[in-house]
């Protein structure tokens, strides 16, 4: 993946920079020193790495305020990380920037459940938002599997999703409030505890946009009573269409699960080996979730399973308790991990239409044996999001560059069918290149005059999302003008 | 001007245009400061591009009339889950509703607070900004993070940044069953606080409202739920009041804001639940009010409203953090007003900015949400 050559200008200048900000941070909070800074080299697309000039952990929003001024007028290019937990490497750092990481802003701010919100600091981990309330029976509902990592700045940045959007919503439905600053210092609130824009809606435009438009330092987030119960079914088939028509199926009778999760043979067994949930071993698993009281769980569930026999499920089984439910998500949410331990693997996450995933799998499958390296299928099966997993060896020369092929393919393949290049993961480094691919240049236009309107000088996380041909002379201006 | 048909007909129209445009698809919405110059009419732009109930999405151009689309989904036992309102008899406007207009304007109705506004189930827009290039972003699917979400800025811009042609959709299962739990005689306090409990509960209200004193609390779902989470509910609300039940409350008198008809001048002011009370404590003599959303939205209308007032009730709401939006006036009053609520400085510095790049001639609805 090709990043931006560093420019020698800004590395010649570093010492002045690390003064500059330490004038404004406190000693330890500005990380020169190069064995120090390699911490900060990747994220956890971890086949690219590049440690910063310099790392900045502020602590509050004024902090966070001085160092973007600063960089802005000395045009020093800013990476913001949120917990470095990003799948297309949206927090990868160029060898002349200084990465903002907000790790040390983790506060719950202000709680409210009487207008169902609470106020938080960015740096604090998507799980510990939900665990500030769940003793009041509240959570925050967007759940991405990594939530006991990343952090709300990265969900923002990202608009991440997770398992339960289905019912719930992804992070830009449940965010009604942000501190944004913006590259050149300038603080702005945006929306509140109060419902939608009086103007436009600035709030859904931030959101999503992979922290190029400004770092959010604040937000205020929806927070949800949770439901008296929930429980899982499991179901098997012989094979991806079979399931895939049951999720069709269970869609149309009226029922809104709050997850439907798919996995195929290969993902079952590395997350059986690894959770021991007691998944059937068949060609195609179905998580089903149903909440609400004990009589509605069971009136859903009965009517799913209904569903489900109708397409002559392998292996049908409910959650028998609490225990064995957390045991079922615990597979499913270590799914990255488990395939993790048995060979190095690439993420895709494209959404496809729902009535093309027997299609797209069966070209999957294909395209695996033409490239000759193993796939694995796990995904959010209500929605579309796709989550192929591409195994290739690290160690092989050359095979890091096919893995990357292949999933190029894949990628396209999903627009081709009327989806997209990403669901929930963002466009990163990782998607940057395929954009073209989505989007014409009037498109890729409209989308690059608002960070143009935010950003001037693009020096907000600069080599993300758009193809570096396409942003070359926005960027170019950037550098240029120093 | 010729019928628009087409996208590229749009397209050529912006181009063409020597002066101002006032963009229109039913014309049923007349809100925003008026705005003088040529009719710019998508309503030609009709019709369900693509609809698959089992993907919970529908594709539709620009001018579909919203009815039309209801229907297609009603066959399917689907709909639009936000609940556009329609301002016609609010407004006293004639004309059909269009789904370009619904989303460009964000309008939401009750269940907002629980599925989502219609900005949450725009999933895709196609427009033809200022210049007149043909711009898409998002999909038709329910998961895309791919660049920037212009579709939500789109949503809610009132054709200011460009004139939508063809928007996607998510849509939901319709519902089995509809109560409505009534608590009569409450003040505007009261009211909030049963709603406050009702919201916080996990009996998923999907609309909350102070009527005509009353509080409403709507649940809808399979008949066996509504049925056990209305006796819950009642259950948690013993203290707020006696209870009774109604199966066949007109939540489309909420939606629409039906009880302000008679005023000359409405607000629709979104606050923060808790100060709802405090905003219809605050309206000008003589007015009545109502609220959705929990509290979170008021509806109040007035017979004697002037600048002055109307400028006292915008800078209320921006004391309490929140924006009000004058939706029905005399013409003259909103000429002379701010209609959308005055932006902080920095705020209304990006969104001016915003306007000039997606718009560089400033014809699309120049000065309608914001001078």
């Amino acid at each position: 993946m090709e990043m931006p050559v560093p420019d020698p200008a800004i590395l010649a200048r570093k010492a002045r920079v690390v003064e500059r900000l330490r004038e404004v941070l406190p000693r330890d909070a500005v990380i020169d020193d190069p064995m120090e800074t390699r911490a900060y080299e990747c994220d956890a697309l971890t086949a690219y790495r590049c440690p910063p000039m310099v790392a900045v952990l502020p602590s509050t929003t004024a902090e966070v305020s001085d160092v973007l001024r600063i960089c802005h007028e000395i045009g020093v290019p800013v990476v913001p990380r949120g917990s470095g937990t990003s799948l297309a490497g949206g927090a990868l750092p160029t060898a002349d920037c200084v990465i903002l990481g907000v790790a040390r802003m983790n506060e719950v701010l202000e709680t409210d459940y009487d207008n169902r919100c609470v106020r938080v600091q960015t740096g604090r981990t998507n799980l510990s938002v939900t665990g500030a309330v769940e003793s009041d029976g509240f959570f925050y509902a967007p759940d991405p599997s990594s939530q006991l990592a990343c952090a709300i700045a990265g969900n923002i940045a990202m608009n991440s999703g997770g398992a339960h959007c289905l019912k719930y919503g992804v992070t830009t439905n449940n965010l009604m409030g942000v501190t944004l600053v913006q590259m050149d210092g300038t603080v702005v609130e945006i929306g509140g505890a109060h419902l939608d824009s009086g103007g436009l809606d600035l709030l859904g435009l931030i959101c999503g946009s992979e922290g190029q438009l400004g770092v959010v330092t604040e937000a205020t987030l929806r927070i949800l009573h949770k439901p008296e119960g929930a429980r899982p079914v499991l179901m098997g088939f012989d094979s991806a269409e079979i399931a895939g028509a049951c999720v069709g199926d269970i869609i149309k009778a009226g029922v809104l699960p709050v997850a439907i999760e798919f996995m195929d043979r290969m993902l079952i067994e590395v997350c059986e080996d690894f959770a021991k949930a007691d998944y059937p071993l068949c060609e195609a698993l179905l998580i089903v979730e149903v909440e609400g009281s004990e009589a509605e769980i069971n009136d859903q569930l009965a009517l799913i399973t209904e569903i489900a026999k109708r397409h002559n499920p392998v292996a049908l089984r409910e959650s028998a308790s609490a225990e064995e439910s957390a045991r079922i998500w615990a597979g499913r949410k270590a799914a990255f991990s488990a395939i993790g331990r048995v060979s190095d693997y690439m993420c895709l996450d494209g959404t496809i239409p729902v009535s093309e995933l027997p299609y797209v799998l069966r070209r999957i499958g294909e395209m695996s044996k033409e490239y000759g390296l193993p796939v694995g299928n796990v995904f959010h099966a209500g929605d579309g999001n796709m989550h192929p997993l591409i195994c290739y060896d690290a160690n092989k020369p050359g095979d890091l560059e096919i893995c990357e092929e292949f999933g190029a393919e894949v990628l396209k393949l999903c627009v081709e069918v009327g989806g997209c290049l990403t669901g929930e993961h963002g466009v990163g480094i990782e998607k940057r290149d395929l954009m073209t691919h989505q989007y014409a240049p009037n498109d890729l236009e409209a989308q690059m005059v608002i960070k143009d309107v935010f950003d001037a000088k693009w020096l907000l996380n600069p080599a993300k999302v758009f193809p570096l041909a396409v942003s070359e002379a926005r960027r170019g201006t950037a550098i240029a003008a120093e | 001007m010729t019928t628009l048909k087409t996208e590229s007909d749009v397209a050529e129209a912006v181009l063409a245009a020597k002066g101002p445009l006032a963009v229109r698809g039913g014309g049923t919405r007349s809100v925003g400061r008026p705005v003088v110059g040529d009719v710019l009419d998508v309503s030609g732009l009709s019709g369900v591009t693509l609809y698959e109930p089992g993907a919970l999405t529908i594709v539709a151009q620009a001018g579909t009339p919203v009815t039309e689309i209801e229907m297609t989904l009603a066959k399917e036992n689907q709909r639009l889950a936000f609940e556009p309102y329609d301002l016609k008899g609010l407004l006293g406007t004639k004309g059909k509703s269009t789904i370009g207009g619904v989303i460009a304007t964000n309008a939401s109705g009750p269940r907002r607070i629980q599925a989502g506004a219609a900005r949450d189930f725009a999933l895709g827009v196609r427009f033809v900004d200022g210049a007149g290039n043909i711009i898409k972003n998002g999909g038709r699917v329910m998961k895309n993070v791919t660049g920037y979400d212009l579709v939500k800025l789109m949503a809610g811009s009132w054709g200011t940044l460009g004139v939508l042609t063809e928007v996607s959709l998510k849509v939901l299962p319709a519902v089995e069953a509809t109560t409505t739990l009534v608590i009569t005689d409450r003040d505007p306090g009261q009211a909030v606080a049963a709603m406050s409990a009702a919201l916080g509960s996990p009996f998923e209200v999907s609309g909350a409202a102070w009527i005509d004193g009353a509080v409403w609390l709507r649940l809808e779902g399979f008949a066996s739920s509504v049925d056990y989470r209305a006796k819950a509910l009642g259950d948690l609300l013993i203290r707020h009041g006696d209870i009774t039940h109604d199966d066949g409350a007109d939540w489309g008198r909420v939606r629409d804001g039906a009880p302000m008809t008679a005023s000359s001048t409405v607000w629709r002011i979104s606050v923060k639940p808790s100060d709802g009370p405090a905003v219809i404590a605050a309206l000008p003599e003589g007015s009545q009010a109502m609220m959705d959303w929990g509290g979170g939205l008021v509806w109040a209308g007035c017979d004697t409203a002037d600048a002055a007032t109307h400028a006292a009730v915008q800078s209320r709401v921006a004391a309490l953090g929140g924006h009000a939006t004058l939706i029905k006036a005399p013409e003259a009053l909103r000429a002379a007003v701010p209609v959308f609520q005055p932006e902080a400085a920095g705020v209304a510095a990006l969104s001016a900015a915003l306007r000039a790049r997606f718009d560089p001639r400033g014809i699309l609805n120049p000065g309608l949400m914001a001078a």
